[in-house]
């Protein structure tokens, strides 16, 4: 009788591929300082799966709580004894390194929602590794293009001492044009920028590039905006996401970001997102959460026409990217990362909340600089 | 590098070491008197920035916000020290490491579960906003250097309160011999929570001053922490005066190293070499400068006990 059960099960099983369970790992930051922008993550994936209507994928989520470590366990738990198919959700590009290569190798596949490190964009590329939200240098190469735009011909940059923060100086120098005031390395973490303003003040810069993400950015803002130095401020969108431009208050006004989407990016699927993520959260959305809500929308595509029990058919499908993004046209370049537009925005106030109004194009149809190391 | 630029250098690690001070007082106080190591020493001066944005978002008056810091964060102090601390005395550091370790985890989060997890805003008062000049046309931030005399005054009312009044003989006392001055009939258990509120308030006050120029969220405590441990090591554990010398050795230490070792080393190295060997350089400064102390002095500046 137990036999035949079983028998039974199996025929079950594989007589409907198509609408088997898909199991989807989680990982993401929802404790300790960067628990903001796992929040947005998760809120963004799960209300697109909410919105398709679909129970047959299921969703495990667990909090890395930004340490490699924890990742890695979770990663082992929810390939070994969970099983999951695809993964998704690291914020940080350390945590996405210790995971994503040994992940991928056991054939789950990977959808990054936010970290783009290089060295899976062009040597370490994989088949099973999609990008979704953008390369790392991305941002920056566009903060650079603006600001050549803007005619600025002398910038002072300064980033933190550790790997993203270089990429984020080297991205920045590959597409400006001028001169160098000033480069300067702080340290990960740092709060005071006293040191560092006080340099911008004796430089004769005539603009100034930053990358300091979460509560760096606040603290230099704040700071910068006290020290009554009067120039114009470039910097990628980490630094004015929706969930930290209140805490930076009428010090980020003005400060031109560079973003792959903004609240204002006019098209349908967009702005029924918008809408529907401040009735669901009572809060506006940021990128990090226009970025969850892609990934989830990009799995849904796939999903429709194939299973992730065969490999080869859902990563034609995911490579297709056949869905409505919120950043309006979406393409995957040859080594799985956004061939995409990237617009600059401007930091302003809308009644009481700050928000960001998207000035125009600073890179269209913008690749990386990896994409020819990677071989598929 | 321009002499007006050293000296707005200097400011910044002024400030910066006397913000450090009045975490480390608390720090060391505790330590000095109780023999305690509270690890949870930067959640209270998280309590402080978070009461502190609170009020002055409710009220928008950052004297209200100030007081209200040090209310909270003395409260929150006595309040851990009744319930917590109080067993932990003749405990092992180890197990006092552990307990207060926890409260850190229970301290942020429950932080969060209450103020959510995005950052809070608080901003400088509008009378303190932007710069002032001084004397030789150095542009400085008048709010940093209001931080510097608060700190100042606070460091000044200290000493009177520990030299000067009958509170500080028996908190001096207490670090010397502690059942002599229970057999003289002191109130031991008394004298520790009004130190260990003492120490939070503090802390919560750094948190307060601090937070109005850098974001307000949960976790920002343990970076000062690490830092006002620093500088008790160095200054020598439980001592005032070694923590106030202390702290500014480590501001000083930790602003101009960040500006002058990469200027150093493009003496000799290409520019972006120049910058990532001396800032990953200046990072360690401190710790140098405390290994340095240790090797010369191994219980610190002023430590008592060798």
């Amino acid at each position: 009788m137990k036999r035949l059960l079983i028998a039974a099960a199996v025929v079950a099983m594989s007589t409907t591929p198509a609408f088997a369970q898909v199991k989807v790992g989680m990982i993401t930051t929802l404790s300790g300082g960067g628990a903001g922008l796992g929040l947005d993550v998760r809120d963004g994936f799960m209300l697109a799966i909410a919105q398709s209507g679909r129970d047959d994928i299921e969703v495990v989520i667990e909090d890395d709580q930004r340490k490699p470590d924890i990742a890695v366990q979770l990663s082992d738990k929810m390939i070994q004894s969970e099983r999951v198919d695809v993964m998704t959700g690291i914020i940080w590009s350390n945590l996405a390194m210790a995971v994503v290569p040994a992940a991928v190798r056991q054939n789950v596949f990977y959808l990054s929602p936010n970290a783009g490190p290089s060295a899976l964009a062009g040597k370490g590329c994989h088949a099973n590794y999609f990008n979704v939200a953008w390369q790392n240098d991305n941002l920056h190469e566009a903060a650079g293009a603006y600001a050549n735009s803007a005619g600025h011909k002398n910038s002072f940059i300064l980033a933190p001492n550790y790997p993203a923060g270089i990429d984020a100086l080297t991205g920045y120098k590959r597409f400006f044009e001028g001169d160098l005031a000033g480069e300067v390395f702080t340290k990960l973490g740092q709060t005071d920028y006293a040191a560092e303003i006080a340099q911008i003040r004796a430089s004769d810069a005539d603009s100034v590039f930053f990358f300091l993400p979460g509560g760096m950015g606040i603290s230099f803002l704040k700071q910068f905006a006290d020290s009554g130095i009067d120039l114009p401020v470039v910097g990628p969108a980490f630094s004015f996401d929706q969930g930290i431009l209140q805490a930076v208050g009428s010090a980020a006004l003005g400060v031109v970001n560079t973003s792959q989407w903004n609240k204002d990016i006019d098209n349908p699927t967009n702005a029924a997102f918008v809408e529907s993520f401040e009735a669901e959260y009572g809060r506006l959305p940021s990128l990090y959460a226009s970025q969850g809500f892609d990934t989830a929308n990009l799995l849904i595509s796939a999903l429709d026409t194939a299973s992730p029990s065969d490999a080869d058919a859902f990563r034609e499908a995911l490579r297709a990217a056949n869905f409505d993004s919120t950043r309006g046209d979406f393409a995957f370049g040859p080594n799985h990362h956004p061939v995409q537009n990237i617009y600059a925005r401007e930091v302003i106030q809308e009644g009481d909340v700050f928000t960001n109004k998207t000035l125009g194009l600073a890179l269209e149809n913008h690749s990386d600089a990896y994409a020819a190391d990677c071989m598929m | 590098m321009s002499t007006i630029l050293i000296i707005e250098q200097i400011l910044n690690g002024l400030q910066l070491g006397i913000m450090l001070f009045l975490m480390a007082a608390g720090l060391t106080l505790i330590f000095g008197v109780m023999g305690l190591i509270n690890l949870a020493h930067g959640s209270l001066y998280m309590v402080g920035a978070f009461a502190a944005s609170t009020v002055a978002n409710l009220t928008g008056s950052f004297l209200a916000a100030l007081v209200a810091a040090l209310t909270a964060a003395a409260f929150a102090g006595a309040l851990v020290e009744t319930l917590i601390i109080r067993r932990l005395y003749r405990a092992p550091h180890l197990d006092q490491v552990l307990a207060t370790f926890a409260l850190i985890l229970i301290f942020s989060e429950g932080t969060r579960l209450v103020f959510g997890s995005f950052p809070l805003y608080l901003d400088i008062p509008s009378a303190l906003a932007g710069p002032i000049t001084l004397p030789g046309g150095i542009a400085y931030s008048k709010y940093r250097l209001a931080l510097i005399v608060i700190g100042l005054v606070v460091a000044l009312g200290l000493w009177c309160l520990i030299e000067r009044t009958r509170l500080g003989t028996q908190i001096r006392a207490g670090e010397n011999d502690r059942e002599m001055i229970a057999a003289l009939g002191v109130d031991i258990s008394k004298l520790y929570t009004i130190v260990f509120a003492l120490g939070a308030a503090l802390a919560g006050l750094a948190g307060a001053l601090v937070g109005a120029i850098q974001s307000v969220q949960v976790g920002m405590g343990e970076p000062v922490l690490i830092l006002a441990f620093v500088v008790i090591v160095i200054g020598g554990i439980g001592s005032i005066r070694g923590a106030f010398v202390g702290a500014l050795l480590v501001g000083l230490t930790d602003t101009l190293g960040g500006v002058f070792l990469p200027e150093l080393f493009a003496l000799f190295l290409e520019p972006g070499a120049a910058q990532r060997t001396g800032s990953a350089l200046a990072s360690m400064s401190i710790y140098i400068l405390m290994g340095a102390v240790l090797v010369w002095r191994p219980s610190g500046l002023f430590g008592a006990r060798a």
